[in-house]
Order: C-alpha cells, then structure tokens, then sequence
C-alpha cells in the first residue's frame, strides 16, 4: 500500500476542520495564513492521491495459510 | 359366534394379510397434502403426517432419503410426495414411506431460497444496522470472482479509465457449480484474514438462476455477514436478488456498477476538495479584507502626531500664502494713492503756478515770499523767481493802495 493513501481519510479530516476553522472567521490573521496554506498544501496532496495513475492489479494466492501476491496478467488483455 | 365354516384370523394373520394387500396396492404412489406434527428424529429419519380437509396419513422419510432435499420441511407446508404405504405390524398401523418430497406450487429451490432466506432474516444478517460504510475512498479493492471470467474485466476496465488510482486485488473463484458457494465464502474469509484491501466486491458476469445459485448458499451469505472489510455484491443479473445481495453491505446489479461506486467516490471527493479549497480561499479574502476595512477606520481615528504637524504646515503655508497676497494687495492700493497725491501736490506746488507766468518775489537775503507791499521801501533790493530762472531788482516806489485786480 502506497504511503500516503491510509493518511487520506485523516487529511481530509484535517483539511475539513481547517476549512471550519477559516471559516469561523475567529482566527487571528497570522493563524489564519497558517490554516490556509495547511489547507491548501492538504487539498492539494488529496487531489494527488487521488489522481495518481500507479495502480497494480495483483492476484491474492494462498499457500500453507500464507498469502502471496501475484502480478495479474489479464489473458485476454495482456497491457 | 362365528359361523363353523368361517375362518378365525389371528391379529398377526389378518395384519399380516392387510400389509400384504396394501403393500402391494400402494406399492408406488404420488400423495399430496399438507404437512403437520414434523419431527425430526435424532437417528436423522423424518416422521410427519400428511393430512387434508377430512383424513390424516401417517408419514416417514428415512434419513438416507432425505439428506438430498434441499428446502426444509416444517408444517403447514403443502407438498407431493412418493412413495410407498408400509403397515407397521407391531402398532397396526400404516404409513406412508416417503422416497421423495416436492413442496407444491412451487420449485424446490426456490422453496428452499425462501426458506434459507427467512432463517437469515431473522437472525438477523440482512438488518440494515449491521451494514458498514464504504470507506470514503476505497484504494485497495479486494475483488472474489473467477479471474478469468468478464466481471473482472469490466471492474478492471471501468477502473482504469475512471480511477487508476485504485489497487486491485483478485482472489480467483469458481463462480458456479460444486463447491463453488465454499470457494466463495473462504475468499471473502481470506480477504478479511489478508487484511490490506479496504472493500470486497463479490460479482460475476450475468447468468441463469443456477449460474447464480453458488451466490444464494448459506455459506456465502455467512462469510459476507461476518466480513469486517465492507462488502459490495455485484451478480450480474437484473431480477432476482441472491442472498448474497441481501447480505453484502452494498448491492449494486453488475460488477460495472460496482467499479462505478468507486470511480463515482473519486469524482465525489476531487469535487469536495475543489470546494475545500475555494472556502479557504474565499474565507482568507473575507479575514483580508475585514481587517482592510478596519485598519482604514483605525487610521481615520488614530492621526499620528506627524500627520498633525503636516496638517498643521500645510495651513500654515496657506496662511502664508494667503498673507502675502494680502500684503501684495495694499501694497498696490498704497502705491496707487501715493500716486494720486503726488499728483495733487504737484498741482498745488507754487512752482507749478510760475509756469502759468506767475512769479514769486521776496527780499533779496531772505526767503519769505512778498504778500503785503506794505512791508516794503524803496531801495529794498527784491528777488524775483520765474518759472524759468529769476532776477534781482530794486523797489522804486511802493504802492500800499494798489488794490489786486482780477487776474485772468
């Protein structure tokens, strides 16, 4: 599993409160230039996750209760 | 008393006679009717009674006859069973010796679909409580299907051009026949086991009701239950739902579909984080802008002690300016009345009269001008002045009586 992928649900989590936060209006500016550009930093690495192209097709293989993975190769589509 | 010639049975003959007789009649038959007082035995045989409106027939399936059947037999079921009748000395009775039992009106599948299906309903496992959520992405996708089959294929192809973002994982199944169902159920096991997928999806292509069947068995829709990773059942078929749709936390009706829940996630989630990013925009603007307006209203009721002594040069230098131009002004209306009486007084300047032929006379030696002749005697010696240069003479005679004429 790619590192950043089980972050995502926290920085997004994160980016949410941040957009609250701002939001509130009841931060300082010096604060507020600090949440935005968090913000901005997490929305874009989110976007990224999830616009990555690097995906891999495996198959799960099981042997003696060990699990195993294995490059997929579609026999009908060999790519 | 029974007549000499008539012949005297004992139980075991007569019963011995009647089982003969009937077993032989009903040696094979069909029998319809409704099922009550179901038992079934610990030693595995099925005892029953077979009733209707008016008459009860007494019934039993032995064990290795009912091992094959697929619904479970309970009371109130209507059913056609075949068989044979069987009289049972010891008691005296008959019964009938089911061989094969049909529920009525309805397939035995089906019947048996039903029923599994209720059992489950009640224990629970399709109770929309137990459902999980998807996780808000699924980036790793576990998927139970026959990896040679079209299912995996369309999830692979919807994937790749709506959200490459997601790993596949394949854990190859047979989808149909025997042992199929088990196949099934230890994949959705061994994913859970594995643990690094965040869904399971459970599909295959579109098929008849018996390509499907793997997918309605007990063991499946236990396996699904139980999964911890959240499940999505896609089977390809439009009409009838199978148990394991009942079960998985999400159905959709093709394993298209399902992909489609993930790309469609994506779409969802770049589109939020478009949002996102425009309020933090949006709301770093409005914080900017507040304090602009502030910082304005501030400065208008705080001056700095320089902006007051700027202030204060600046009317001082109008002031100024304002004073020399004032200056200016009387200096010039001064002049002009310099000038006018200059004029009046060259007018009234005695010189100027000599010009008109007047002349002005006093003693030689002093200068007050002669007005009176009286104060004159002959021999005084008088200066004259012209307007042009002057002259000395000498008094001959003085004339006081001289009265001044009228000059013109």
């Amino acid at each position: 599993m790619s590192k950043e992928k089980p972050s995502f649900e926290e920085d997004l989590k994160r980016l949410q409160k941040i957009v609250e936060e701002l939001s509130s209006g009841k931060l300082s500016l010096g604060d507020s230039l600090k949440k935005y550009e968090e913000g901005i930093k997490l929305a874009q690495s989110c976007s990224q996750v999830l616009n990555d192209s690097q995906r891999k097709v495996e198959l799960l293989m099981k042997k003696d209760s060990k699990f195993s993975l294995e490059k997929f190769v579609d026999e009908e589509n060999p790519s | 008393m029974p007549d000499k010639n008539q012949r005297i049975f004992t139980v075991s003959e007569i019963t011995q006679d009647i089982k003969i007789i009937l077993e032989n009649t009903f040696s094979t038959l069909w029998v319809e009717g409704e099922i009550s007082n179901f038992r079934a035995a610990t030693s595995g045989h099925f005892y029953f009674t077979l009733k209707d409106k008016d008459a009860v027939l007494g019934s039993a399936m032995f064990s290795r006859a009912n091992r094959e059947i697929k619904f479970k037999i309970e009371d109130g079921l209507k059913v056609i069973c075949f068989g044979k009748i069987d009289v049972y000395p010891p008691r005296g009775q008959y019964q009938l010796i089911v061989e094969k039992i049909e529920p009525k009106g309805i397939g035995a599948q089906q019947l048996a679909f039903e029923q599994l299906k209720n059992k489950l309903a009640k224990e629970g496992l399709f109770d929309p409580g137990h459902k999980k959520t998807l996780p808000l992405m699924p980036f790793r996708a576990g998927i139970v299907t026959s990896s040679a089959g079209a299912a995996v294929r369309d999830i692979l192809q919807i994937l790749q051009k709506g959200a490459t973002c997601v790993d596949v994982v394949i854990r190859s199944v047979r989808v149909q026949g025997e042992g199929a169902a088990k196949e099934i159920a230890s994949a959705v096991e061994d994913f859970n086991r594995f643990g690094e997928v965040d869904a399971i999806i459970i599909c295959r292509g579109g098929g008849s009701v018996e390509d499907l069947w793997s997918f309605n068995e007990e063991v499946v829709a236990r396996a699904i239950y139980n999964s911890a990773i959240p499940t999505i059942s896609a089977v390809g078929h439009q009409i009838n739902t199978t148990l394991s749709d009942l079960v998985a936390d999400v159905f959709v009706e093709t394993p298209s579909a399902a992909a489609k829940i993930i790309v469609d996630k994506k779409h969802a989630l770049l589109s939020d984080l478009d949002g996102y990013k425009y309020e933090l925009v949006a709301a770093l603007s409005a914080l900017i802008s507040d304090l602009k307006n502030t910082l304005v209203a501030l400065k208008h009721m705080l001056k700095s002690p320089l902006d007051r002594l700027l202030e204060k040069q600046q009317h001082l230098d109008e002031l100024s300016v304002a004073l020399n131009n004032h200056m200016r002004h009387c200096l010039s209306i001064v002049k002009e009345r310099a000038f006018s009486l200059i004029k009046r007084l060259d007018a009234l300047s005695p010189l100027a009269v000599l010009s008109r032929g007047y002349s002005l006379s006093m003693l030689a030696g002093e200068g007050t001008v002669i007005k009176d002749a009286s104060g004159l005697k002959a021999g005084d010696a008088v200066k004259t002045i012209l307007d042009k240069g002057a002259f000395i003479s000498t008094v001959q005679e003085v004339l006081k009586d001289e009265q001044r004429k009228t000059i013109v």
